[in-house]
């Protein structure tokens, strides 16, 4: 079997941390990882920019609409996921809008944290 | 002139392209508005003893190009993220495109699409366009939009890195995204506009802000038409700017302006680019702009053409449906073919239900029950309008013309 593990949070709690308490729970996340990398249940994960970046695509009548923030109403639920490769934000809602659902729920644009290079 | 005034000058007109080609050669916001601060601090300082440069723009960008090459090569010391010393890679190389009319104004029509791209916030785009293309000040934004100067800091801050991190492209969109992109493009400007033109003077640099704006669109993409139809719309409206107002500012109705103050230089290029753009394929803007060159070109209000006004409603019906376009239409059509006719326009629409808690809809109710003369039902809808309107100036306006219906019944009664 294969899980998706969601990780929520206030977006907030990282900025109000201590330098030191912050760089600490990096290390924490990076251990982590290499532990789970290291017994082979690793198959992917990213850290997300804010929702402050969200950007969310819906299709309606056949026009795309592509508005600012996570504005996912409440009676929408996760179904699922893509992980692309594009080359901007327009690229990106481009795609999104291909999505069939797109129709009908709202698929949220977030962009994902570039890694140091190793 | 002296060294100060043409600094000054150079910064009003040149802004926007040097912080445009800046964007281009660093593909940072927050670079190229430094480095164009500190060019134009640099000019202060050296042109008044130097002289000033035969060509100011391109003095400005080669100066400001070194100032974030500096400033890059300062932090790619401090910091190791990679990331400057690939933005220096770029800037250095041999200037890929030279800095010719033609680049430059390409420039400026990406970074509009970008400061008006749909995944920012609409008040975002409006910021970002004000200080970004027409070098307004945070403080000036801060100070027409009448809200708090960190809260326009912040905003303009995140719109920046919102494009930044969500990478939101510095480009001029596909061919087959142009029209829905150019709309937002309008909006932000024509919000620009009215933003400038609700009060008695003060919103003056907003409204020119606005028409400097729209030319640049309409004289970037002279393909399209809506732009050419928004320049005249603003343009129409601006030309009577001196008369909607009197000495104590309140507001002066269109048909009892003094259409001498009217700016006849506006109302003639608003005209012709009303009339070009009609002949082209309109958009709502350039309806709205033909309507407003027939109210801008007639002698008075009863030599104006009604009927073709209340053509061109329909037309702009057709377009987008909307109550506050029938209302218009309503009064044309009162103007046309008589108050009856309009009154009995303006039951449908009220029947209707859409406009319930509008107070022009009373407002054009009561006005056309006036100039029937039937005083009692005037002013029990000018009570209503009144109860409805917030605007001091419009209630003032109510006011009024309440009291003249009500002393026209006093008379009568006694």
């Amino acid at each position: 079997m294969q899980y998706l593990l969601l990780i929520y949070g206030a977006e907030g709690a990282w900025d109000g941390m201590p330098v030191s308490e912050a760089s600490k729970m990096t290390q924490e996340f990076g251990a982590f990882t290499q532990s789970i990398m290291d017994n082979g249940n690793y198959k992917g994960g990213n850290r997300l920019h804010p929702t402050s970046k969200a950007t969310t695509v819906r299709v309606r009548d056949g026009k795309r609409v592509v508005t600012d923030g996570p504005f996912a109403e409440t009676k929408e639920q996760l179904g699922g996921y893509y992980l692309i490769e594009a080359a901007d934000l327009d690229e990106a809602t481009a795609i999104a809008a291909r999505i069939p659902s797109a129709r009908f729920g709202s698929i949220e644009v977030r962009p994902i944290f570039e890694r140091p290079p190793a | 002139m002296p060294p100060g005034r043409v600094i000054e000058q150079v910064y009003r007109e040149e802004w926007g392209r040097i912080v445009a080609a800046l964007i281009r050669l660093f593909g940072s916001f927050e670079i190229a508005e430094e480095a164009a601060q500190e060019a134009f601090t640099a000019a202060v300082e050296q042109w008044p003893r130097q002289g000033t440069p035969e060509n100011p723009r391109a003095w400005l960008i080669a100066t400001a190009r070194h100032k974030a090459i500096d400033a890059l090569r300062r932090r790619s010391r401090w910091e190791d993220d990679g990331d400057p010393e690939e933005k220096l890679v770029l800037a250095e190389q041999p200037a890929r495109e030279p800095f010719d009319e033609s680049a430059v104004e390409d420039n400026r029509l990406r970074l509009i699409f970008t400061c008006c791209h749909p995944a920012l916030r609409l008040e975002a785009q409006v910021a970002l366009t004000l200080r970004t293309l027409c070098g307004m000040t945070t403080e000036q934004i801060a100070k027409a939009f009448l809200v708090p100067l960190p809260t326009m800091a912040q905003r303009l801050v995140r719109a920046q890195q919102k494009i930044h991190d969500a990478g939101i492209p510095y480009r001029t969109p596909a061919a087959e995204d142009l029209p829905e992109r150019l709309e937002a493009v309008l909006l932000v400007i024509y919000l620009v506009f009215n933003e400038g033109y609700g009060g008695a003077g003060e919103g003056r640099a907003l409204c020119e802000e606005a028409i400097r704006l729209g030319r640049l669109v309409a004289e970037l993409l002279p393909g399209q038409v809506e732009p050419r139809g928004l320049l005249a719309l603003m343009l129409l409206h601006h030309a009577r700017r001196a008369a909607r107002f009197d000495a104590l500012g309140e507001m002066i109705l269109l048909e009892e302006q003094d259409r001498e103050l009217w700016n006849g230089a506006e109302i003639e290029e608003g005209a012709r680019l009303a009339e070009s753009a009609l002949r082209s394929a309109p958009g709502p803007y350039s309806v709205q702009a033909a309507i407003a060159a027939l109210h801008a070109l007639a002698r008075d209000a009863r030599a104006t053409d009604w009927p073709q006004i209340a053509a061109l409603y329909d037309v702009l019906l057709r377009m987008q449906s909307s109550p506050v376009i029938e209302l218009n239409r309503a009064a044309a059509v009162a103007m046309a073919q008589g108050c009856e006719a309009g009154l009995s326009l303006l039951d449908e629409l009220e029947d209707r239900g859409d406009l319930r808690d509008y107070p022009l809809l009373k407002a054009a109710r009561a006005d056309l029950l006036r100039r029937l003369e039937r005083w009692e039902p005037a002013a029990e809808a000018y009570r209503r309008a009144l109860a409805l309107t917030a605007s001091a100036a419009e209630r003032r306006f109510l006011a009024k013309r309440l009291a003249e219906a009500e002393s026209m019944l006093n008379g009568r009664a006694r």
